[in-house]
């Protein structure tokens, strides 16, 4: 799909103004999440409220009063009563919120600091010092967090604090994992070995490149484990663990508990705040994840190619001119993809292509010029989101746009078959070779596995492969690329279909290996009769095979003929200077190396 | 001749062997070659010839496991991690693949003054630095404050090309640098490197697998084949008329965009193909 992205306007000039797409932060996209919003509001307040603890009710957190024992919501000074010892509920709510909000800083900030300084150091150095902090980092996650906590009260003098500190540290190793995984896949990237040949020392290349390319995983890890700090701390403090004067939702909840028949409020209050504080963190968590990662796709949005007719109709075979001669023809083709904005952007605009019985068109084009969307279209394997906006596409007369996939199915195996660029990617590793022609031998016609067995052989003797039973035998991994794409080229032939369309076929071989392939291609079109149309950017591949060649720029065919016509005489001015562009075999570099360097930005020109 | 700016003897690197105790597997098996100052020496050679484990070799990027680099007249053969950074001054690199070299979070104007800053230039001289740099390779100065994902690939090999030039270095690597653009863009590239070394006399380690790109701006050729050199010499001899056979056979298989020549070359070939099956043949039947 990176076809469609990039029209490669190469220099820019200065008063062009591109438009920024996708310049937006990951925070400023934050922003206008609607659940993010909502979420980091509720979590603001909850700030807000904790640090008005001492402003707002009229009784501190621990003033007990007799008077005000079991006080219903709503008594005076005690706007949501006061519990069993006869503490304002309210104070003691707000005084909570500050106690879990120290418990989630200290708790993420612990886990934060120790998983990412040695995520980083584990991930970018040797294996060796990975070994080991992977052995510290999985012997600290087998303690058993909560039991180990209650067992250490003694050491904690109780203090919530002291207690937030040890667990920040038994969460560590959550965040190393990630930030020790995002290093290892960062750590190889180009851009980094770049650094390096800058002259950065590895403190420079992990704080300024690797960490900035892992802080989005981390930041969504921090969210939740801040959530993660509050729910323990509270979940201590309900079960006794830790100094009774310090006011925590969960004391408050186990006192509530206790009264939870007589006065079932003192038990909501507490329980409402603390879930909704956590759900607040979650879900913000996870907008977290959708701004910095992307979020997928709803898959509401996804639906099958359309076909849009101006007139509305359904195209049909019978609306088919019957003139026309061609085994292969594409009429005024025009397939589009929705922005994000909801307009539809045309990558193919009204594309004319006629393939006759047994010969060889090459398609040319750079990047972006919609070759392979047309290749694509007439293979009737467009992604969903592709819209056909018009034109037809026949094959000996029937009009394949709007076909089912089942329609399709049966045509992909019996007339089209298709060879593409990366061989490797199209073999599933899992399976044998042979199983995997086989398979596709006797879906699309009723063979005996022996038969099919056979034909495979033959067929892989026929591509030039050395030696059939073993390569039946292997599996995708055990052969070259050349061997791969001679394997897709037996299985694409196979039930001798009449049109081959081959996308790039040879651009990710050698080029000793590309006139083998080449050669091959051509010597069963002749053998089978054949059409092919060929996917290039290659003018060497297709002054070798080609017989015709349309080019094409942004979407549209700007120029076709016979090969020999367009080589020679060009008309268009875009194949023109294509044809310019090649690097011919005459121009050789003559002038000489230039001994004395001149600093840059020094020379006058 | 001149005394070399790069000088590699019989430099051997081996990788690990996967699994347990396996052997390591040697790609380059004693390869020599120098480049002058302001040379532009190409190396071509076809997947798995260890052509980019040359350039990573020379970049300080792999341990050689035998022989000698020599650069400048100092042994950089096993330079110490130190002396590698200061070594960035005189050698830089441009990778293939645009995409993936440049940083996807930090704005152009930083990937470029970086370097600059790291070898001791204040915030103001790099600033403007990376604007002549930006002009050199026929960009807009406001790109500097737009992210690499805003450009085509043509723009962001120009801006690695860039960060090569920041420091004036001797030496720049160039490993496939034309091979991930568009035909029309790779001509323009290729003009541009031609362009630059003229103007600042820096020399080019240019690797590829494509001797058309190797011919239009190397003054001199060496052919890679399976971890050995096997010929060297100036560009325009090794690339139109070689004398070592891969080297024939790899001129004979690359496609000439023209029908009328493709089709004697592809005929010559077949005719050598088959000349070569019919020698195999009595020796098999003996």
């Amino acid at each position: 799909m990176t076809e469609l992205e990039v029209v490669d306007t190469e220099v820019v000039s200065k008063d062009e103004k591109t438009p920024r797409i996708g310049r937006r932060s990951p925070w400023r996209r934050l922003l206008r999440d609607p659940q993010a919003v909502i979420t980091g509001g509720i979590i603001l307040a909850f700030v807000v409220l904790g640090l008005l603890a001492d402003v707002i009710p009229s009784y501190g957190p621990n003033e007990a009063s007799l008077q005000a024992y079991n006080a219903d919501v709503g008594t005076e000074g005690y706007p949501l009563g006061a519990d069993a010892s006869g503490r304002d509920i309210l104070s003691r709510l707000l005084h909570s919120i500050n106690t879990s909000m120290v418990a989630g800083l200290i708790g993420s900030s612990v886990a934060l600091v120790i998983g990412v300084t040695f995520g980083l150091i584990g991930g970018y150095l040797g294996p060796r010092v990975r070994g080991t902090t992977e052995w510290i980092f999985a012997l600290i996650q087998t303690f058993p967090g909560l039991l180990l906590l209650i067992i250490l009260t003694p050491i904690t003098k109780g203090d919530f604090r002291a207690t937030m500190l040890i667990f920040g540290v038994l969460l560590a190793p959550g965040i190393y994992r990630i930030v020790r995984n995002q290093v290892l896949g960062v750590k190889n990237e180009l851009y980094v070995d770049a650094a390096r040949v800058s002259g950065l020392t590895n403190r420079r290349i992990m704080s300024r490149h690797i960490l900035l390319s892992v802080r989005g995983p981390v930041i969504i890890a921090a969210a939740f484990m801040f959530g993660t700090a509050i729910a323990l701390q509270s979940g201590l403090a309900f079960l006794g663990v830790g100094s009774a004067g310090v006011p925590s939702f969960g004391a408050m909840i186990s006192e509530g508990f206790t009264n939870l028949y007589s006065e079932p409020t003192q038990f909501l209050w507490p329980s409402l705040a603390l879930g909704l504080l956590t759900a607040a963190l979650v879900l913000l968590g996870n907008s977290l994840r959708d701004a910095f990662q992307g979020a997928r796709p709803k898959a509401a949005k996804i639906a099958p190619p359309k076909v849009l007719r101006e007139d509305g109709t359904v195209p049909s075979a019978a609306a088919a001119p019957a003139e026309s001669p061609g085994l292969l023809v594409v009429e005024d083709l025009a397939i589009a993809y929705p922005t994000p904005s909801g307009e539809l952007r045309t990558v193919v605009d009204g594309v004319s292509l006629r393939l006759d019985a047994g010969e060889t068109l090459g398609v040319v084009g750079e990047s972006g010029s919609g070759k392979t969307q047309t290749a694509f279209a007439v293979l009737g394997v467009l992604p969903p989101e592709a819209v056909v906006t018009r034109g037809s596409i026949r094959l000996e007369g029937r009009e394949l746009l709007g076909l089912s996939e089942g329609e399709l199915r049966t045509l992909r195996g019996r007339s089209i078959a298709y060879v593409p660029q990366e061989p490797m990617s199209n073999l599933n590793p899992t399976f044998t070779i042979g199983a995997q022609l086989v398979e596709g031998l006797r879906s699309s016609g009723s063979m005996s596995k022996q038969e099919a067995r056979e034909r495979v052989l033959a067929l892989l003797g026929r591509v030039g492969i050395p030696d059939p039973e073993r390569t039946f035998r292997s599996y995708p991994h055990q052969i070259s690329g050349g061997m791969a794409q001679r394997v897709l080229i037996a299985g694409a032939v196979a039930s001798r279909p009449k049109v081959l369309i081959a996308d790039e076929p040879t651009t990710a071989l050698d080029v000793t290996v590309q006139a083998e392939i080449l050669d091959l291609l051509r010597d069963l079109q002749a053998e089978l009769g054949m059409a092919v149309l060929l996917v290039t950017h290659n003018f060497g591949v297709v002054a070798d095979i080609c017989g015709r060649i349309a080019v094409m720029k942004q979407g549209e065919v700007v120029e076709s003929g016979p090969t020999t016509e367009l080589f020679s005489d060009p008309q268009h001015p875009y194949t023109r200077m294509l044809l310019g562009a090649i690097l011919d075999e005459e121009t050789v570099r003559t002038d000489g190396p230039v001994a004395a360097p001149v600093p840059l930005g020094t020379d006058a020109r | 001749m001149t005394a070399p700016l790069l000088d590699v003897k019989d430099l051997r690197v081996s990788f690990p062997g996967r699994g347990f105790r396996a052997k390591p597997v040697e790609v380059l098996h004693g390869v020599s070659l120098s480049i002058a100052p302001g040379e532009a020496l190409g190396v071509v050679g076809e997947s798995g010839s260890g052509k980019t484990t040359i350039g990573r070799a020379v970049l300080g990027l792999v341990k050689p496991s035998g022989g000698s680099m020599t650069f400048a007249g100092r042994d950089i053969t096993a330079a110490s991690a130190k002396e590698r950074r200061a070594l960035a001054r005189d050698i830089q690199v441009v990778f293939q693949d645009p995409y993936t070299s440049l940083n996807p979070a930090m704005e152009i104007g930083d990937i470029l003054s970086e370097p600059l800053v790291i070898q001791g230039a204040t915030p103001k001289d790099a600033r403007t630095r990376v604007r002549t740099l930006l002009d050199q390779v026929g960009l807009p100065s406001d790109a500097v404050h737009r992210l690499p994902r805003e450009f085509s690939g043509g723009q962001r090999q120009r801006v690695a090309i860039a960060r090569a030039l920041a420091p004036e270095p001797k030496l720049i690597v160039c490993d496939e640098p034309v091979s991930a653009l568009d035909l029309s863009t790779q001509a323009r590239v290729l003009d541009l490197f031609i362009d630059i070394q003229r103007r600042t006399g820096v020399a080019f380690m240019f690797i590829s697998h494509d001797l058309a790109v190797v011919r239009h701006v190397s003054h001199r050729v060496g052919v890679l084949y399976r971890g050995d050199m096997v010929e060297t010499g100036p560009a325009d001899k090794v690339t139109s008329a070689p004398d070592h056979p891969y080297t024939q056979k790899l001129l004979l298989a690359a496609p000439v965009s023209d029908p009328v020549a493709q089709r004697q070359r592809r005929e010559e070939r077949q005719r050598r193909a088959q000349e070569a099956r019919e020698q195999v043949l009595p020796a098999g039947v003996a």
